[in-house]
C-alpha cells in the first residue's frame, strides 16, 4: 500500500497546478509535484530531478549524496569482511 | 533501475550478513531476539527476498500491522459497499481493497454484481471521473496510512478550489504510532527493536517514535524497502541492542528526510482531524487511530452524504490475526492458516493482501512449513 517508485521529472505540464511528467522505467506518466515544490526548489528547477512517486503524487526528492553514504557504508562493511 | 539495483547488490548483501552474524554473536542472546518489520510493504520484500531465511536462528522477524487493507475491519467494508450499491454511484478504489472481505462479501463481488466500481492508481483519477460525468456521485474509497493521507488530501482540495460537487471520500485513513503504542503496551509483547516505515516516515518524519526510544528503551531504525536496506536497518537495530542504546535512527536518508514532507503535512492538518477511535481489524479498537474530514470539508465526506449502516462486525473467532500481529504467533501456528483461510477465500486480516505476514507465508514460505 505505500509502495513508492524512484522516478525522474522529465517536463512540467502546468506550474500553476504542479502538475508534471516523469518517468519511470521508460513508462511516462502525469504527476502531481506540489510535496517537493517550495521557495528553493520552483516547479522548473524540477527537471531531472528524481523524486519517490506514490500514488501519483511525488513524495520526496532523492538525495544522490545520501543513496552514496548509505552504499559507501556497505562498501567499507564489505571491505572488513574476512 | 536507479536507486533500485544497487540496492540489491549480492557482495554488499553478503557483506551485511556476515556482519550481522558477527553482532548476534556479540548478544548472545538468551532466547531469539524479535525484530518488528512495522509496514506491510517491507514484509512483502522480506517474503519476495527471502530475508528471513538468511538471518541467523537466533534473530525472528516479527511482522507488524502495517498493512492498511488487512487491518480495515468488515463493518467498514460493509458501508462501502453499501455506498457503492446506491443509485447513481461510481466507487473508486484502488486495487488492493478489491478483495478484503466483509460480512456481506467483497467490492469484488459487488462488482460482479452489478455496481459500478473502479480501479484506479491515483486519488486524482478518482477526480478525474468525478470531471467527466457530473450527473453521477463519485465516492474514492481513501484509505491507507500518513504515506497515503496526503494524496486524498490535496485531491479534496483540488474538488474545493475547482468547484467539484459531485466527490467525496469514504475516509478510512489511519496513523501508525497509536497502533505502535497500543502494540508496546501489549502484556505479551516480546519485540526487542522496530524496522520503522520507510514511506510512512517521508512524510511524517522521525521525532513521533521518539516515544520509543525515550519511553519504552527499544531501538527503531526507519528502512528503505529493497534487500539492502532491510538487511541493513536490521544490522543497525541489532548493533544497538549490542551497544545499549535505544534511539531513532533512519537508514533511508536518501528518501526520509528527520522533520519529513512539510507540504504533505499542512495537507494533512488542513483536511483531516482524529476520530476519538478507530476499529482495526485483529487489534480491536485503538484511541485517536484513524481521522476524519474536518468540519471544514464536510461535504467531502461521503459517511456525511450518504446513509451508512455503520454496523461493527466481530472479527471470525477462530481468527488468530492479534496474536499474530504482536509475534505471539507465526502466521502457520493459527489454527485457521491454509485451510479455512487462504488469499483466495480470506478469513482474516493477515491474509487479504500481499502485504499481510500470512498472504506472503503462503505464497513465498508455504512449501516449508
Amino acid at each position: 500500500m505505500c509502495l513508492g517508485i524512484p522516478a525522474q521529472i522529465v517536463c512540467i505540464d502546468d506550474a500553476d497546478r504542479m502538475l508534471a511528467t516523469a518517468e519511470v522505467g521508460g513508462v511516462r506518466r502525469q504527476v502531481n509535484i506540489i510535496c517537493i515544490v517550495d521557495d528553493h526548489h520552483p516547479p522548473e528547477s524540477c527537471v531531472g530531478d528524481w523524486v519517490l512517486l506514490h500514488v501519483g503524487f511525488a513524495m520526496s526528492r532523492i538525495d544522490a549524496a545520501e543513496a552514496e553514504a548509505t552504499l559507501g557504508v556497505l562498501t567499507e562493511l564489505g571491505e572488513m569482511a574476512p | 533501475m536507479k536507486y533500485v539495483d544497487e540496492f540489491r547488490d549480492r557482495d554488499k548483501a553478503a557483506a551485511l550478513l556476515h556482519a550481522i552474524e558477527a553482532v548476534t554473536e556479540e548478544i548472545r542472546p538468551a532466547k531469539a531476539l524479535q525484530i518488528m518489520e512495522v509496514c506491510g510493504g517491507h514484509t512483502h520484500a522480506i517474503f519476495r527476498y527471502g530475508i528471513e531465511a538468511m538471518l541467523p536462528d537466533a534473530v525472528e522477524l516479527v511482522h507488524g500491522p502495517g498493512c492498511p487493507v488487512c487491518v480495515l475491519p468488515m463493518g467498514r467494508v460493509d458501508d462501502c459497499v453499501a455506498i457503492a450499491t446506491q443509485p447513481g454511484v461510481i466507487l473508486v478504489t484502488f486495487g488492493d481493497a478489491m478483495r478484503v472481505p466483509g460480512s456481506q462479501g467483497s467490492l469484488m463481488q459487488a462488482k460482479a454484481n452489478g455496481a459500478d466500481i473502479r480501479m484506479v492508481y491515483s486519488p486524482t483519477d478518482a477526480l478525474a471521473i468525478a470531471r467527466n460525468n457530473p450527473e453521477r456521485e463519485v465516492v474514492f474509497f481513501g484509505l491507507g496510512f500518513e504515506t497515503t493521507m496526503p494524496s486524498t488530501a490535496l485531491t479534496v482540495l483540488e474538488a474545493e478550489r475547482d468547484g467539484i460537487s459531485n466527490f467525496s471520500v469514504f475516509c478510512n485513513h489511519i496513523t501508525i504510532v497509536p497502533t505502535l503504542k497500543t502494540i508496546l503496551d501489549s502484556p505479551d509483547l516480546r519485540i526487542d527493536g522496530f524496522v520503522g516505515p520507510g514511506h510512512v516516515s517521508m512524510v511524517i518524519g522521525s521525532a513521533p517514535y521518539e516515544f520509543i526510544a525515550r519511553q519504552y528503551r527499544k531501538p527503531l531504525v526507519i528502512s528503505g524497502f529493497e534487500p539492502l536496506d532491510l538487511l541493513q536497518s536490521v544490522w543497525m537495530v541489532l548493533r544497538q541492542i549490542a551497544d545499549g542504546r535505544a534511539e531513532i535512527e533512519n537508514q533511508y536518508a536518501r528518501v526520509v528526510a528527520s522533520g519529513g514532507n512539510a507540504a504533505a503535512q499542512r495537507a494533512i492538518d488542513a483536511v483531516y482531524e482524529p476520530r476519538e477511535h478507530f476499529e482495526w481489524r485483529g487489534l480491536g479498537s485503538i484511541d485517536h487511530s484513524g481521522v476524519r474530514f474536518r468540519e471544514a470539508y464536510a461535504r467531502f465526506d461521503a459517511e456525511r452524504r450518504f446513509v451508512v449502516p455503520g454496523v461493527r462486525v466481530t472479527d471470525p473467532a477462530a481468527c488468530q490475526c492479534g496474536e499474530v500481529l504482536k509475534g505471539a504467533l507465526k502466521p502457520q501456528q493459527c489454527r485457521v492458516f491454509g485451510t479455512d483461510c487462504t488469499p483466495e477465500t480470506p478469513m482474516g486480516a493477515l491474509m487479504v493482501s500481499s502485504e499481510g505476514a500470512c498472504a506472503a507465508y503462503y505464497r513465498y514460505a508455504a512449501k516449508t512449513v
